[in-house]
């Protein structure tokens, strides 16, 4: 691996030779269009070693020249739950780059902009497509790819399907799953991962796209009057000066980071009760198996009926505490009665595992903010994916509990801050 | 004895918990008759039932003759006699919510002599059992708020009972570690975890503060749990997760990482995600394991949480308490593990014997204030208290006799306020307990056997002691089997009452024996040897006069280690005095060691004394007879004589052969009327006697008195004595001095005296206690060692010497 990680394929492309000779068959990830079946085909015959190293003296003195690493531009985040996948297409190709372009590239760039859903469980969301960014003076779009890390083994059949590791491009991943994966990666699909840290990648991914902005709009937004759902919206945030700030990092458990400056940053505590839990307590409690669905029966159910509530237990507001009546005392506490735990749907129970959880990630959240004596809070994270309860759930509770004094912010592109960061690491690496 | 039979009543009489209970219900509702005040604590599902009664007990008093004018010969100093003394008693009884009605009727039915009115209630169930009470007891419930009582019933415990708090240690033998009480128990967090949990912090006795809590607690186990797995009792679901592996429910950081997250210190063990697996695996998890992943769940959360709130606040002492905890081994496990995860073992997670109680004990205090409790010092009673993890038997192999549903503890008045002895070095410190035996497998085993073995001889005493009481035998056996079944606990719980120690074997002899009302077996004993001691004094004292001051110092020393060879608590000694009735001051005198001594600082002591005098020394003496008259008191004189003011402590209420304070009085007053030395002193005050504020053979230093209460509030011994003599027309003014000084207690003279000599004798006083106290005065700890094992342990033979006189380093 040279020095900025470019040339990490160096001496390895030569030995892909154990490669099956025959591809074996395509499976859900890349059984999408037919475009890519013809390009799968194709691949499969080119000589690829001459072809290689061809592309790679070329490149190299392009990279040089221009200090970018070839295409395609990956950033890769693998999650305990989910794998969080950045793309950046360039709209700027020339002519003759569009020639010189090799014919696996190519197909790649048309399989990823061309679905949006890969696989039966991949998918591309659209909505948070980033467009005419210039990144690295190329100008392109960012697209935002997850599929179940479940189904790593099917997407490294399809990398290796498309002779992915013949485009010698560096691949940037972080999260645990970089670790976990990487000798899959290397067996499985010849590929070497550049193996990155998550909490860098996550707050340079942050403060990135924070900068650039949403499509023109703000990337950050918080929710006014949190606590009078009537009058509750959802509102723009200017986060220019962003430090100190509390990073919470929703996935299937949770990372809280004290942020004091783009590279002084610590991380808090954490907690095992995440998007995980939610999601597992409500397969166990109610049989659903996505987080679509949970979230959809959470929606329509009360979790009043399972939790016990201060009013349960006192008739009213505890005053000597200063605890309001409609406050949770015990999460599932009804449940401890029997004829209760026969009467809740599960609607009901889905709800309060969504509230149990979002209030407990709120109440150690606002402990570290007034710890690390910090009054800002940025919820990322895939669990608050289209998870509009949780946030405002989690606003309310920054507000309520802290007198006004905590404020809850939320970022449009929820948990694909640590991928952006690969991405980032990929194109202008830290001195390290 | 009417017999309860509370079977009927249950529903649940399948489960093995449930079995049929048939109780003598005197054993559990103690002294009902003599009770007044009570308060209830209902929680989810146990009860928690507190009165306060006033128990007359027997005590043993010495009362002068009246010898002015003519010296008597065959007539005793002083007569015996047996008298009742009333006494305060707390009572605090949990039982499971099911047997609440049979309860209440029981006590309506024993309720007899109470103008009471009222019963002070907290918990959440008071409002639910409300009704049933007052038509039950006729009695007005008067609701109190559960944090006030939780908070008040935990300064309660945490200031008057020694081992109240503990470190639970899984796989350590022993499991719990006991702290030693701090003199301040301020400030301290409390996280109560019932159905949700509470974190509150503690300032001093009024100021407290809930500074948080969460809704995840012990109803989220419970709740969760019983969906999760169909299991219904909270007991049944930590059953069930004490089998389980959260591992194949929890997504690990090895799950996620393949391995550890070294850069930030993440094992591979530890969870990411819990029931993280449930979410991406399709499969059935087993009951067992999501019980267990959800109770790491909880306990990591709230751990979390406490941690928090703890450094937030700056505070290090955490306990833990409510019915999550409830004394269950796996939840105090993974609190444990949690806190020591989350503070990087900075802060410990602590837990309370009488954790179960807090809020009857809160709320019984609410009821009682006009009566002051909390001015009082109150003592754990051993004889009526059931011990820790009584329970949940399912969860410990170990049953018990009694049925594990009925849990008890009961507290005595103690009294005086007790305070820490102003001259210890360090009294955060200072463990008085040379050995702890939960920690010490072989001493406890040698211990509990050698407690067993002297049974017989002390149950042959008691029944001398009462020749004229016809039950006296018939107590004595009962006292036998009690004490027995209490060695037997502790040889299979040795935790059960915070540590174990020869102190709490001897102090549990004595709540026994006063149990049985045999508050003195020892007073004949005593009576006879005081009586036969006095015959020598004088003699003594001239034959110490002929030698030189070096020879005369040697004397002096070997005199009181001779005398205190005579000590009834130690079997070699009993058996000797029992078949030599001739062994006598000279006998004792050649069973010593010759010096060098095991323990010998001798030529230390002697090259201080050739300085200047000590301004004043505090004797804690021991033994009655030959020990405290030719002992102590010959060197007591010879320290007046150098200059020094000598202050003698002796304990409070009988034990073994130790002089008490009311016998020493009379002792006192006896040798100043034979020797002006003396006299003198206690003329001039430079002589006086004090209270240890014990009744144990064994001295704890953090526990002597401060002030006596005014004058009502004096001890029935000082009442008492004062009366008599007053009605024996007594002309000895001396002796009103003495009486008069004693308001202050050991505490106050101490300072006011500027004590810099504390001497400490015997074996339970300076060998299995005190041996390592630090003091910042000089100090001279002596005994002989009248056990071959424990002088073993040390390295010498029986009657071998210890001789220990230390400076404070500067």
């Amino acid at each position: 691996m040279e020095v900025n990680g470019y040339y990490f394929n160096d001496g390895k492309a030569e030995k892909e030779e154990d490669a099956p000779e025959k591809p074996p068959e395509e499976k859900e990830l890349s059984g999408g269009g037919r475009e890519d079946a013809v390009a799968e085909s194709s691949g499969g015959g080119v000589p690829r070693e001459r072809l290689a190293s061809h592309s790679r003296t070329r490149q190299r003195i392009d990279s040089l020249k221009k200090n970018r690493p070839p295409f395609p531009w990956f950033g890769m985040d693998i999650g305990g739950t989910l794998v969080k996948l950045v793309y950046f297409e360039p709209k700027d190709i020339t002519a003759e780059e569009e020639q010189e372009e090799v014919e696996n590239l190519k197909s790649i760039r048309r399989y990823l902009t061309s679905n949006v859903a890969y696989g039966s469980t991949g998918i591309r969301d659209v909505h948070l497509e980033l467009k005419d960014l210039t990144l690295c003076g190329r100008k392109g779009n960012l697209h935002f790819i997850r599929f179940p890390t479940q189904d790593m083994s099917v997407f490294l059949q399809m990398g290796r399907d498309k002779h992915f590791s013949s485009l010698h491009t560096t691949l940037c991943a972080t999260g645990g799953g970089a670790y976990k994966f990487e000798p899959d990666f290397r067996t499985m699909a010849d590929l070497q991962l550049h193996k990155l840290d998550e909490l860098d990648c996550l707050v340079r991914g942050v403060l990135y796209i924070d900068s650039v902005k949403f499509n023109g709009s703000s990337e950050c937004y918080y929710f006014e009057n949190p606590t009078d759902p009537d009058l509750c919206q959802k509102k723009p945030y200017n986060l220019e000066n962003p430090y100190p700030l509390l990073l919470v990092n929703i996935g299937s458990g949770v990372s809280i980071l004290a942020v004091y400056s783009k590279d002084n940053y610590k991380r808090v505590t954490g907690t095992s009760l995440g998007g995980g839990t939610f999601l597992g307590l409500c397969c166990l409690l109610t049989g659903c198996s996505t987080f679509e669905e949970a979230l959809e029966m959470a929606s329509h159910g009360d979790s009043t009926r399972v939790d016990k509530l201060v009013k349960d237990i006192y008739g009213g507001d505890y005053e000597r505490f200063g605890l309001p009546g409609w406050a949770v005392a015990s999460s599932f506490g009804n449940m401890m009665c029997k004829e209760k735990r026969e009467s809740v749907g599960k609607e009901d129970l889905a709800r309060a595992t969504l509230v149990t959880i979002t209030n407990n990630i709120g109440s150690i959240t606002r402990m570290c903010a007034l710890n690390e004596n910090i009054n800002r809070v940025v919820f990322v994270g895939n669990f608050l994916r289209i998870n509009t309860l949780s946030m405002r759930l989690l606003a309310y509770a920054m507000d309520y509990w802290s007198k006004g004094q905590l404020k809850a912010l939320f970022l449009e592109h929820e948990g694909y801050f640590g991928a952006v960061g690969a991405l980032l690491e990929l194109l202008n690496p830290s001195q390290l | 004895t009417r017999q309860m039979a509370a079977s009927g009543q249950m529903k649940r009489s399948s489960h093995s918990m449930d079995k049929s209970i048939i109780l003598p219900p005197d054993e559990i509702f103690r002294n009902l008759e003599n009770a007044k005040r009570f308060a209830i604590d209902i929680g989810g599902s146990l009860t928690k039932l507190a009165y306060y009664s006033t128990v007359q007990h027997k005590v043993a008093k010495v009362r002068s003759f009246d010898h002015t004018g003519k010296e008597a010969v065959d007539e005793p100093l002083y007569e015996i006699s047996v008298q009742e003394e009333v006494t305060a008693r707390l009572h605090f009884i949990k039982f499971e919510n099911a047997y609440i009605e049979t309860c209440l009727d029981f006590i309506k039915d024993h309720l007899v002599n109470t103008e009471t009115k009222v019963i002070k209630a907290t918990g959440g169930g008071a409002y639910k059992f409300k009704d049933l009470i007052e038509k039950k007891l006729q009695l007005k419930v008067d609701k109190e708020d559960e944090m006030s009582c939780l908070i008040k019933g935990c300064n309660f415990v945490l200031k008057n009972i020694p081992h109240e708090a503990f470190v639970y240690v899984k796989h350590a033998d022993p499991e719990f570690r006991f702290q030693t009480t701090q003199p301040d128990i301020f400030p301290y967090l409390l996280v109560n975890i019932g159905s949700g949990v509470s974190i509150v912090k503690v300032e001093s006795e009024d100021k407290f503060e809930r500074i948080g809590g969460s809704s995840i607690g012990g109803g989220t186990f419970w709740g969760l749990g019983a969906l999760l797995t169909n299991t219904k009792r909270f007991d049944e679901l930590l059953q069930l997760a004490s089998r389980g592996q959260h591992a194949s429910v929890d997504m690990l950081v090895k799950d996620i990482y393949g391995g550890g997250y070294s850069c930030l210190g993440l094992t591979g063990d530890l969870i990411a995600s819990s029931f993280g697996k449930s979410a991406t695996e399709d499969r059935e998890f087993s009951k067992a394991d999501m019980a267990k992943s959800l109770l790491h769940m909880i306990s990591n959360d709230i751990g979390q949480l406490a941690c928090l709130y703890a450094k937030l606040h700056n505070l290090n002492r955490v306990y833990f308490g409510g019915f999550f905890i409830r004394g269950h081994p796996v939840t105090m496990h993974t609190i444990t593990y949690s806190i020591n995860f989350f503070t990087k073992g900075e802060v410990q997670a602590l837990f309370l014997r009488h954790e179960g109680y807090l809020g009857a004990i809160g709320a019984f205090l609410k009821g009682a204030e006009e009566d002051n409790p909390n001015q009082y010092s109150w003592g754990e009673n051993y004889a009526g208290s059931s011990g820790l993890m009584s329970v949940s038997p399912e969860l410990y192999p170990m049953q018990r006799t009694r049925s594990g549903t009925f849990d008890m503890l009961e507290m005595d008045r103690l009294d005086r306020q007790l305070v820490n002895l102003p001259l210890l070095l360090d009294p955060s410190s200072y463990i008085p307990d040379t050995v702890d035996l939960t920690e010490d497998a072989m001493a406890r085993e040698y211990w509990l056997s050698c407690f067993e073995e002297a049974l017989d001889g002390v149950v042959s005493r008691a029944v001398a002691s009462q020749p004229d009481l016809t039950d006296a035998k018939e107590r004595a056996e009962k006292f036998s089997q009690k004490y027995q079944h209490k060695l037997k606990t502790l040889r299979q719980q040795p935790f059960a009452y915070g540590s174990l120690t020869v102190r709490s074997l001897l102090d549990t002899r004595e709540h026994c024996l006063n149990e049985f009302n045999f508050p003195d077996p020892y007073s004949k004993i005593k009576q006879r040897e005081n009586d036969w001691a006095l015959k020598f004094f004088h003699k003594v004292v001239k034959s110490l006069e002929s030698l030189n001051w070096e020879e005369r110092q040697f004397s002096l020393v070997k005199g009181l280690l001779a005398g205190n060879v005579f000590d009834w608590g130690a079997k070699a000694v009993s058996d000797i005095l029992v078949t030599d009735p001739d062994f006598g001051f000279e006998e004792a005198k050649q069973q010593l060691q010759e010096r060098p001594w095991l323990i010998d600082t001798y030529n230390k002591w002697i090259e201080r004394l050739k300085g200047p005098p000590h301004k004043c020394a505090l004797f804690f003496v021991d033994n009655s007879g030959i020990d405290i008259i030719l002992g102590v008191f010959p060197l007591v004189r010879e320290l007046l004589c150098r200059g020094t003011e000598v202050i003698l402590a002796s304990n409070s209420g009988p034990a073994l052969n130790d002089v008490t304070y009311s016998e020493l009085q009379i002792l006192t007053e006896r040798i100043a009327a034979m020797d002006s030395v003396i006299q003198s002193g206690v003329q001039k005050e430079q002589l006086i006697l004090v209270q240890s504020g014990s009744s144990s053979p064994c001295l704890d230093l953090r526990y002597v008195p401060e002030q006596n209460m005014q004058i009502s509030n004096l001890s029935g011994h000082v009442c008492y004595v004062l009366l008599c003599y007053l009605s024996a027309g007594h002309k000895n003014k001396n002796v009103f001095f003495i009486k008069i000084r004693l308001d202050k207690g050991l505490a106050t003279v101490v300072r006011e005296r500027h004590t810099d000599l504390v001497i400490i004798e015997g074996m339970g006083r300076a060998i299995h206690t005190n041996f390592y106290a630090a003091l910042c005065c000089e100090s001279l700890k002596l005994a002989v060692i009248k056990n071959s094992w424990l002088a073993d342990r040390f390295g010498g033979k029986i009657f071998s010497v210890v001789f220990k006189y230390e400076q404070p380093c500067k």
